[in-house]
């Protein structure tokens, strides 16, 4: 073979070059118009499941027994419902959304943010259930992080999604550990607060775990409690939601992050925070090993079994006694795929665990937080002392103060991995100034939205 | 006069036949070559012009995502990283393969050799994952890695090697070096047994010592080993993914983001495949203008 080596390349190139000219016929990508679901409003649908067997297909997120909890008792109610159930990690979910809901159509999906999946026709419009189920008299605030208007902005619009329940997040205290260093109420401000960190960390206790390692800037949580306690949540559910103008650049905020940076200057986080998990940080906290911890309802139950007795929750103080508070507060989101082939019992479903009694029991005691569903509806009861009571009742003050907002990491698809995670493991090290990190976000914020 | 024509004739017919059959016995290779190597190739490259979010409908941008390759220096760092992994996945490797292949050479004959060679082997067949998980333990702020640091009264510069700004590069790099070293050692190790054992000999006869021997006859004979460690290892410097996901994720800051894992947040979660398969692109040519090179400087001495 003489020739091999001039004769390869040749035609290697020429291969290539006839592959590329059929492969650069077409654009990649659907059509530009909007799908259909986007532009009139459906007809009212009745939600139901009929009586003929039906597999509903889902996805569902890995970790957190609630939703299949859910799936048995419902199959149990209807026993011609079955499940066919798929689970991933939340960032595989995420990451997989658009591709999952668009190749392989599921009838009920955990769903990270839903504006970006809105816009591209993969969600159904779910209005017409709302409407004969009698979703749209419920509280308001409990849907409009879920609906998204024709922009693209969420807050009002079509219903897009619904919640298995709904959570908030505050801080979790160690109680026995509060004892020790004198803290026998909670903090009713945020000097009170740092008083208390302060004298955890003199007492040789860690003040606050967190995380903050990898791709999860726990240290979002911490900051938007404080942002709460400087400011008031609106603007800032404006940036989430996509308003028109809305900054993230606000002096308050600046405040917050600067209230913050002196929290890890002061040396109130664990010194390896910049790689410490999520697991690692409950490991830890159940462990007795920290004073607080900045988390979610969700691990209320969770809490109750492992530490019993020894978990309290507060929400974050006000920076001036009896000030409003606010904190983070959002629905465990499930969509409909545009796609789904059973859509009508995927939403009858919806519609059950908000409704149906053993199902909102299950929502409390497996899922930590508070039911969806109307107002006046059944609660389960709760025992005194646990923690799920002491989160329960701080919901019913959010509410009442009307201080629920979004994650400020559900801003947009990438925010939370490109933005909030990075310059908040800057600022742990210490090498990026509250300023610049806002103004950095912002400027993220700003391509990302126009994209 | 007609029996060499009918030989030619038999040959000639032959032949177009035996061509046949060996395309016929390449095609499924070639199939599944061509439908999951060079039309993904090539799709990327279309992508690559292209603003897309992989769903919706898609602009034609020309250039433009090449052009941003450059601008973005939060990109244009992910390159930096990369090669700053080299010494890592590439070079302690390689010299330290050589040298512990070297030992193991001149102790071959005992037990010891072996259960070397085996240890040394084990990363090889340890998933990728479950090694990163591991060394993830290994090198957290009360791992064994400051344990021992502590015990030797090291206790000032004991720290979260992975969760540190200054740290967390070289902490990843000396996970791919643990890695890469089995994988060299033992490819140096079977070259070194094909060089004849006369060339020693008489090198000893010469009154050569063991560094003698190693620089003259060992090092020139392991020309095409070391170029083969060499290009396997850059490429897994360039084109690491794996490690970098499983320990550090990027983080902290962007301090560990190297171009395997950008293309994957570009492409997942930030949906912009465009610019995605642009940096793939560019990365596929950036290891042939880095490996091509080293191929022709290994292989020449063999010609």
């Amino acid at each position: 073979m003489a020739h091999g080596p001039t004769r390869r390349p040749l035609l290697a190139a020429l291969t290539l070059a006839a592959l590329a000219a059929t492969a650069a016929c077409s654009a990649p990508g659907g059509s530009s118009e909007p799908a259909g679901a986007a532009t009139s409003a459906p007809a009212v649908s009745a939600a139901t499941c009929g009586t003929a067997p039906v597999t509903l297909k889902g996805y569902f997120e890995t970790g957190f027994p609630l939703p299949k909890n859910l799936a048995d008792e419902f199959t149990k109610q209807f026993p011609n419902v079955k499940w066919d159930i798929r689970e991933d990690q939340f960032a595989v979910i995420t990451q997989n959304a658009p591709r999952v809901l668009a190749d392989d159509p599921p009838d009920l999906m955990r769903l990270p943010q839903v504006s970006e999946l809105v816009k591209d026709g993969l969600l159904k419009n779910l209005d017409g259930y709302a409407q004969s189920t009698g979703w749209d008299k419920w509280p308001a605030s409990q849907l409009e992080q879920m609906r998204v208007g024709a922009s693209g902005q969420r807050g009002d619009g079509p219903l897009y999604a619904m919640g298995l329940n709904f959570s908030m997040t505050g801080l979790f205290y160690n109680k026995k550990l509060a004892t020790q260093i004198g803290m026998t109420q909670p903090p009713a401000t945020l000097a009170d607060l740092d008083a208390a960190l302060q004298k955890a960390k003199d007492a040789g206790i860690t003040p606050i775990d967190q995380f903050n390692g990898g791709a999860t800037g726990g240290l979002a949580f911490p900051l938007q409690n404080l942002m709460t306690a400087y400011g008031d949540p609106a603007p800032i559910n404006d940036w989430i939601f996509q308003k028109p103008g809305a900054t993230i650049d606000t002096p308050s905020n600046l405040q917050a992050v600067q209230h913050l940076e002196k929290w890890i200057k002061a040396g109130y986080f664990a010194d390896d925070i910049n790689s410490q998990d999520y697991a690692t940080m409950m490991s830890r906290f159940i462990g007795g090993k920290a004073l607080f911890m900045f988390n979610g309802d969700w691990e209320s139950g969770n809490l109750d079994k492992q530490m019993a007795g020894n978990a309290g929750f507060l929400l974050m103080p006000p920076a001036q006694a009896g000030g409003k508070q606010a904190a983070m507060s959002a629905p465990l989101t499930y969509g409909i795929s545009s796609k789904a082939k059973n859509a009508d019992c995927a939403a009858f479903f919806l519609n059950w665990v908000a409704t149906n009694q053993q199902a909102r029991d299950i929502a409390v005691k497996v899922g930590g937080s508070h039911p969806m569903g109307p107002a006046d509806a059944y609660m389960p009861p709760v025992q005194e002392g646990t923690v799920t009571a002491a989160t329960l009742a701080a919901g019913a003050t959010i509410g009442k103060d009307n201080g629920a907002m979004d994650f400020i990491a559900n801003a947009t698809g990438a925010i939370y991995a490109k933005s909030w995670t990075p310059q908040l493991q800057k600022l742990a090290a210490g090498q990026q100034t509250p300023d610049a990190l806002l103004k950095s976000v912002q400027k993220d914020y700003e391509t990302q939205v126009e994209n | 006069m007609s029996a060499p024509i009918t030989g030619r004739r038999a040959r000639r017919a032959r032949r177009p036949r035996a061509v046949w059959l060996g395309w016929l016995f390449a095609a499924p290779a070639i199939v599944m070559y061509a439908t999951f190597v060079l039309r993904p190739l090539l799709l990327t490259v279309q992508y690559s012009f292209y603003d897309w979010n992989g769903i919706g409908a898609s602009t034609w941008v020309g250039l433009d995502n090449y052009g941003r390759l450059i601008t973005d220096s939060e990109l244009f760092a992910t390159i930096l990283h990369a090669f700053e992994l080299i010494v890592f996945f590439s070079g302690i490797p390689v010299l330290l393969g050589l040298f512990v292949a070297a030992t193991i050479r001149s102790i071959a004959a005992s037990r010891l050799a072996t259960v070397a060679r085996t240890l040394l082997f084990l990363p090889q067949v340890i998933p990728l994952v479950a090694a990163g998980i591991m060394w993830s333990w290994l090198l957290s702020s009360t791992g064994l890695a400051n344990e021992l640091l502590s015990a030797v009264g090291l206790d000032s510069i004991t720290r979260a090697w992975l969760g540190d700004f200054d740290t967390a590069l070289p902490a990843v790099g000396v996970i791919g070096a643990w890695v890469l070293v089995g994988l060299c050692t033992l490819l140096l190790l079977a070259g070194m047994s094909k060089i004849d054992p006369a060339l020693y000999e008489a090198a000893r006869l010469d009154g050569a010592g063991p560094v003698r021997e190693f620089r003259s006859i060992t090092l020139p004979s392991l020309r095409q080993e070391i170029g083969v460690c060499v290009t396997v290892t850059v490429i897994a410097a360039l084109a690491s993914f794996d490690i970098v996901y499983i320990s550090t994720q990027g983080g902290p800051g962007n301090s560990t983001m190297v171009p395997g894992l950008e293309i994957y947040y570009l492409a997942f979660s930030e949906r912009e495949v465009g610019m995605a398969s642009a940096l793939a692109v560019a990365l596929v040519l950036l290891v042939l203008a880095v490996v091509l090179p080293i191929q022709r400087l290994t292989r020449d001495g063999s010609r």
